[in-house]
């Protein structure tokens, strides 16, 4: 473990306070068509537009957001698995991509896990080769690369004498999961991103995963991107929290504040819209209505104005900034900015 | 750096451990076979295919009278004949004999065609499916070409250009089902392609051949193959209709179709014997359909 560890660390080039991972001005759009006047595409869903984020090394960045806000893309784009229309990637104070940094190199510190435990395995690899695939590929001797999987099975906490020889389709969702997480871990990397991964299983199986990924982290010293559209799990997992809106970030902030005293309205919507333990609090209004507006061609100004119960004219006119509203907590909203010309702006905080 | 983050194996790893873990019996494979064991209809019919392969491999051991021998004397003589037991042929040429002597040929140019399209086919279909986007749209297009024709007028038209004989009837039936299996493999690629765990291992760093070998084949040749299976009927059936137009296999060699055309002055003598190769295409083209069947049963199962 302590070889692990000093693996990890070793790698360490910029100092605790640059950050892991950077995100600059990231836009992802999907589709679209030049339209016959000529000017400009048309059509295209904006799943990511202008998105910038910093993780800090050894952190949890949450990311939460409805169902089609641009999380996943987000995830795949930080994967490289889509190119990116515009922005860059800074890992570790390196330009991802560039010489010093090139695909190969990035992918051994930057890996995932994926929503669907199932489909994430290849239903004709055992667990130990599907874990072992990325060390082979990695260069690494078979034996080397199948003792090294044996013992993330057990890091994962499961035992290798018994599962290492399975298939997929023998193993429960929480089981293949924490196989997923071994593939993940199986590369050494430095950077785990967890897209929805523990939103398929069932609430104890789903406690039992995030007890193992917090004890990953420090055993191994991962830095996560944890997304998900379950604002209770992401609260108990996260340091910072970054809320998406049709591919827009909306707020950003630590979470104890962030979900403690949100400032954006989608923020305090989400939150509203949690389940509550406590019948007398149970709301019988839904805190938001309808559906999110289609990402093609998204509303005007602040993408959240046709939802947001203090729209005033000037959301629909311009676009908000993610300004710093308090120290490390941004918040896209003319509701949070004094003198921003919203009649309200300043009253909620 | 490529060294030190290799070094994370822990000391404290028992050698004992390292051995990859048996599973034997619990793959895949087996559990097909096994569920294969278990179809009647399939068992039978992989008994009849052995049968009818075993007998022909064997034939000249297995003390048949010459199928090149005619009798002048003893022509067209029914089914249950004293010396023929299924009869003799228009040249007196014992039809037992013959129908196993036959079996040679009609296998093989049912099978082999079957075979070189399959991995023909899986390639192309693989190769393109997996790359996708234009260069998908450009070979799929192309082998589009040849689908585009009915499978039996471009075996008759490949082979009629090419010339008769064997050989050339194999390769016009092999262009003729490259295509068909191309086009099977590239839509299982492609639906392959995009499953996350494709996607997990190209995050892990995996180049794409590395990434068809592990991911991609074990997942696509299962349903081409099944696939495939199911064309040996035609392939048989294209044969034998290749040698019944003069285009495959030459007299005196004994081959079903061949057979069929040359007994078929002999319909209002001897139709129980003229009829006896078309039955053995029906039966045989039957039996590989029926197997085919049960194999792709025995594989859907997760």
């Amino acid at each position: 473990m302590e070889a692990l560890n000093a693996a990890t660390l070793g790698r360490d080039r910029g100092g605790p306070a640059q950050p892991l991972l950077s995100v600059r001005r990231l836009v992802k759009h999907f589709g679209g068509r030049r339209s016959f006047s000529g000017r400009g595409i048309r059509g295209a869903v904006h799943a990511v537009d202008d998105v910038s984020f910093d993780v800090a090394k050894g952190q949890t960045l949450g990311i939460v957001g409805e169902s089609g806000c641009g999380k996943s893309t987000l995830a795949r784009l930080i994967m490289q698995i889509i190119p990116a229309d515009a922005g860059e990637f800074l890992f570790d104070g390196e330009v991802v991509g560039a010489h010093a940094l090139d695909l190969v190199a990035y992918r051994r510190e930057v890996q995932m896990v994926f929503q669907d435990s199932y489909a994430s395995l290849n239903p004709r690899l055992t667990v130990e080769e599907t874990v072992a695939f990325g060390p082979r590929v990695h260069g690494l001797s078979q034996r080397a690369a199948i003792a090294r999987a044996h013992d993330l099975i057990s890091r994962v906490g499961l035992d290798p004498a018994r599962f290492a020889a399975r298939y997929p389709h023998e193993l429960s969702g929480g089981q293949r999961q924490r196989v997923n997480i071994a593939r993940a871990l199986a590369l050494q990397p430095r950077l785990v991103i967890l897209d929805e991964a523990v939103s398929a299983l069932d609430k104890s199986v789903e406690a039992q995963v995030l007890n193992l990924l917090i004890d990953l982290k420090s055993e191994f010293g991962l830095t996560y991107v944890f997304i998900s559209h379950d604002l209770n799990v992401v609260r108990f997992m996260s340091d910072r929290v970054l809320v998406m809106y049709l591919g827009k970030v909306v707020e950003l902030g630590p979470s104890d504040v962030l979900l403690g005293a949100p400032r954006h309205p989608y923020t305090m919507a989400l939150l509203a819209s949690m389940p509550s333990m406590d019948p007398d609090r149970r709301i019988t209004e839904p805190p938001l209505f309808g559906d999110p507006p289609s990402p093609i061609d998204p509303p005007s100004g602040c993408r959240f104005h046709t939802r947001c119960k203090f729209a005033a004219p000037v959301c629909a006119a311009t676009e908000p900034v993610l300004a710093e509203i308090a120290p490390a907590h941004r918040a896209a909203c003319f509701l949070a900015t004094p003198g921003s010309g919203h009649p309200q702006a300043g009253s909620i905080a | 750096m490529t060294k030190t983050w290799m070094a994370g194996t822990s000391p404290a790893m028992t050698v004992e451990k390292i051995v990859p873990a048996r599973r034997i019996g619990r793959g895949y494979w087996a559990g097909v076979g096994r569920r294969l064991l278990r179809d009647p209809v399939a068992l039978a019919a992989a008994f009849v295919i052995i049968g009818i392969v075993f007998a022909a491999i064997l034939a000249p051991w297995l003390g048949f009278a010459d199928p090149y021998r005619g009798s002048m004397l003893r022509r067209l003589r029914p089914i249950a004949d004293a010396v023929y037991r299924l009869g003799s042929d228009e040249l007196g040429r014992d039809m037992l004999s013959r129908l196993v002597y036959g079996g040679r040929l009609s296998l093989l140019m049912g099978l082999l065609p079957v075979v070189l399209a399959f991995f023909v086919g899986s390639a192309i279909g693989i190769v393109s499916g997996f790359v996708g986007g234009r260069v998908n749209t450009v070979i799929m297009r192309t082998v589009d070409v040849f689908y585009a024709f009915p499978s039996v007028l471009l075996a008759i038209a490949l082979s009629g250009a090419l010339g008769a004989g064997i050989f050339n009837a194999i390769v016009s039936l092999t262009i003729v089902f490259t295509p068909l299996i191309a086009r099977v493999a590239e839509s299982v690629t492609t639906q392959i392609r995009t499953r996350d765990y494709v996607e997990a291992a190209r995050v892990s760093g995996a180049g794409p051949l590395a990434i068809i070998r592990v991911h991609v084949l074990g997942n696509v040749l299962g349903p081409i193959f099944v696939y495939a299976t199911s064309l040996i009927s035609v392939s048989m059936i294209l044969a034998s209709g290749l040698s019944f137009l003069g285009l495959g296999s030459k007299p005196p060699e004994p081959e079903w179709g061949l057979m069929l055309n040359t007994l078929r002055t002999a319909i209002y003598v001897q139709p129980l014997v003229a009829a006896l190769p078309g039955a053995m295409i029906f039966v045989t083209s039957i039996a590989f359909n029926l197997l085919s069947d049960g194999l792709r049963s025995a594989m859907e199962v997760k």
